[in-house]
């Protein structure tokens, strides 16, 4: 026994890392995501985001201003400024030439072709010397080196949730989302009832065609459906594309999930309860509304958040059912939509995407346990 | 924000209308059949009636449901797929033949099959791993939470957090994707990973693994958990290491878990999209059959005869593991 407890704490402390090593693997998508969308955008730009607390260096070049800038001071003309432009930071060097733009050091001084002098100090301010009135309208190219401090700012969420619309995205998904989560739970409740506990012909085949239903691909229903759609729309003279339309059809879809699960929770119920009831009179409505129903609670409410994170991460439904145009784009359109017009543009993109993210996160932690008891209802257990 | 309450009313309207249909059609089944204030024989007759009405009033909007949505869309696509572009002209088999021929169809398919290998593979593998780690150790549930939260992220949102993982800049410029920035620090040289031809595809198959290793775990730990503890016992008894009992003892006792596991990820590799759509658009020899009906389905004002042909190589795909699930539900139901 000595011998197995010694062996045990180096391979304890093994499972232990182990663990921190995959929890942070899995974590750090996700984290760099979310530091990045705070971060200022040009050091974005130039920084990784692991380096987010620390200092960032950056070269720049600006452009001081031209001869209308200039002034006199006791016989010397003098173009004065900050290249940094009331942002904090320091400067380590600067130059006047894209060739050689870290020359000279801040505080040095540096003369330029036409003989003017340019100096640079720490703090950013910088001044253009010459003993003749400048006459060139294009002010001199300012090379530097700025190390600036970490910045952190929503300005990101402000641009994207202004500029970029995705206000009016995130009320699209929440209208898109919120009818077809609830409107398939009672229509499959009442039919889980119907499979799990009345007895009539065609129930096998009906329990195995829902089973059979789970997995039949979407992709097998989008172009009928879309046609139909379109005739549809044309006979009545109304859009094919609505928001009706995409409820039905997340209802659709989500109704053998609905079902399935529903039905293993109710006929695993005890008999005994309905017995009784169907004793003192009680008809299989009243069974199921007054005793099924109530107690079906925590499975309705892992469904409920199946669908409601389905409907809320679709791209693909919504793509099919709903419009293209600005105003009727859902989160997960608007983010394809960015990834393709604002590819490079991370600080845009990273602050969508987590707005895009938080409210199914929300759930996620704040519901975790009838996710896990659904999932797991759904996939052990079985028929 | 009108527009949100109009869903709100809808959805009041929605559930008032079913709760309506269902207690009204019911209540109205009473009415018409009573069961009491008749003679016995009447009464009876009455019971039997109702009892065999009421299952299809319960079962009735389901049933529209389904059929509308999913089964007459099956038999809809399978017509569509023997018809031209427009649905109208009786082609035969052209559609199916033109696919052979297709490159691009044949890269998806070879794509498909690679991610049919490895993402179910690697995802319960993963699983597997960290729920017999996590279970060990005190602070395995916040674990846990942490591995499965990306179940929780769209696929596209997810790909956007990998495509800044994989973010690239040219080489001698900083890099702020963490993959290039590893590789450099490592003295490789940085590379535009989702334009790599082939490899690629293992790159975007990564953010699938990484979303659905929480769901293999949470399924595979709660198989293990209920794994008898005798058997371990005797196992240890008998002077097994841990590495052999995880192996030899409680791997075998879960070999029908792993299998759903495996079978539930396997359909949705076949359906993957929305994380090809938003890495590359199947640019870069990383199609895959999914997208490549989306992009058939629109293509220059759509070609539902082509899509709904591929819709239907995705259906036969997935129906050998829709026949094993309708037999295990059947056998579970009648060992009940």
């Amino acid at each position: 026994m000595a011998v197995a407890a010694s062996s045990r704490a180096p391979l304890t402390w093994a499972v232990h890392i182990a663990a921190l090593l995959l929890v942070a693997l899995w974590v750090f998508p996700t984290f760099g995501l979310f530091v990045s969308s705070v971060r200022d955008k040009d050091q974005i730009a130039v920084s990784g985001w692991w380096t987010a607390l620390t200092s960032s260096t950056q070269n720049q070049v600006t452009r001081a201003p031209g001869a209308d800038g200039q002034i006199e001071r006791d016989g010397v003309f003098v173009i004065a400024g900050n290249v940094l432009e009331g942002g904090s930071g320091s400067v380590s060097h600067f130059g006047f030439s894209s060739r050689a733009p870290t020359d000279f050091e801040a505080g040095e001084v540096a003369t330029l072709r036409d003989g003017s002098e340019l100096t640079v100090q720490e703090d950013g301010s910088f001044e253009i010397t010459a003993n003749e009135a400048f006459t060139k309208s294009r002010g001199q190219r300012i090379f530097y080196t700025a190390t600036a401090p970490p910045r952190f700012t929503l300005d990101n969420y402000a641009t994207v949730i202004g500029a970029e619309n995705l206000g009016q995205s995130f009320i699209n998904s929440m209208t898109v989302t919120i009818p077809a989560t609830v409107i398939p739970i009672l229509i499959a409740a009442f039919a889980a009832y119907a499979l799990a506990w009345m007895r009539f012909p065609g129930r096998a085949l009906l329990i195995a065609g829902v089973v059979g239903l789970l997995v039949v691909p979407l992709q097998m229903s989008l172009i009928p459906l879309l046609s139909a759609y379109n005739t549809i729309g044309a006979f009545f003279g109304v859009p094919a594309k609505t928001y009706l339309g995409i409820w039905l059809a997340h209802t659709g879809f989500g109704l053998p999930l609905a079902i399935y699960l529903l039905r293993n929770y109710i006929a695993g119920l005890p008999s005994e309860i309905m017995e009784s009831a169907r004793v003192d009179g009680a008809n299989d409505f009243l069974i199921f509304v007054k005793i099924v129903l109530p107690l079906s609670f925590p499975a309705l409410a892992s469904f409920a958040i199946f669908q409601f994170l389905w409907v809320w991460n679709d791209l693909l439904v919504a793509m099919v059912f709903l419009g293209a145009q600005d105003d009727e784009l859902v989160l997960t359109g608007r983010l394809v939509n960015l990834l393709g017009s604002r590819g490079g543009d991370w600080e845009i993109l990273t602050a969508s995407a987590f707005i895009t993210i938080i409210v199914p996160l929300l759930v996620f932690f704040s519901l975790q346990r009838y996710l896990v008891r659904g999932l797991l209802a759904g996939s052990v257990k079985g028929g | 924000m009108g527009q949100l309450l109009s869903a709100l009313v809808i959805m009041i309207l929605g559930v008032g209308g079913c709760a309506l249909y269902f207690l009204g059609s019911n209540v109205l089944l009473d009415k018409l059949y009573p069961a009491k204030g008749q003679d016995t024989e009447v009464a009876s007759r009455n019971i039997n009636r109702v009892n065999s009405i009421r299952p299809w009033l319960f079962l009735g909007p389901a049933v529209l449901f389904l059929t509308a949505y999913l089964i007459y869309p099956v038999f809809d696509s399978l017509r569509l797929s023997f018809h031209d572009r427009s649905g109208d002209t009786f082609v035969g088999l052209g559609n199916y033949i033109w696919m052979v021929n297709d490159p691009l169809f044949r890269e998806s398919m070879f794509n498909n099959m690679l991610w049919l290998i490895v993402v179910p593979t690697a995802a319960t593998f993963f699983g597997l791993v960290i729920a017999a780690v996590t279970d060990r150790i005190w602070w395995g549930n916040i674990a846990k939470s942490l591995i499965f939260m990306p179940m929780a992220i769209s696929f596209v949102g997810a790909s956007v957090i990998w495509k800044f993982v994989y973010d690239y800049r040219g080489e001698g410029s900083e890099q702020i994707g963490i993959l290039n920035a590893v590789v450099t620090a490592f003295g490789g040289a940085p590379q535009a990973w989702i334009t790599l031809p082939f490899w690629n595809n293992f790159f975007l198959m990564v953010i699938l693994i990484w979303i659905q290793t929480g769901f293999a775990m949470v399924i595979l730990s709660a198989a293990l958990r209920g794994i008898s503890e005798e058997t371990i016992e005797a196992a240890v008894i008998d002077g097994a290491n841990p590495v052999q009992i995880f192996f030899k003892i409680m791997i075998p006792q879960i070999w029908g878990t792993i299998a759903v596991v495996w079978t539930t990820i396997t359909i949705l590799v076949l359906k993957v999209f929305d994380i090809v759509l938003a890495m590359t658009n199947g640019q870069w020899n990383s199609q895959v059959l999914a997208n490549l009906m989306f992009d058939w389905m629109f293509r220059g004002g759509g070609d539902f005869g082509r899509g709904a042909a591929i819709a239907i190589v995705i259906m036969v795909l997935v129906i050998p593991i829709m026949v094993w699930n309708i037999r295990r539900a059947n056998a579970e139901m009648e060992g009940r």
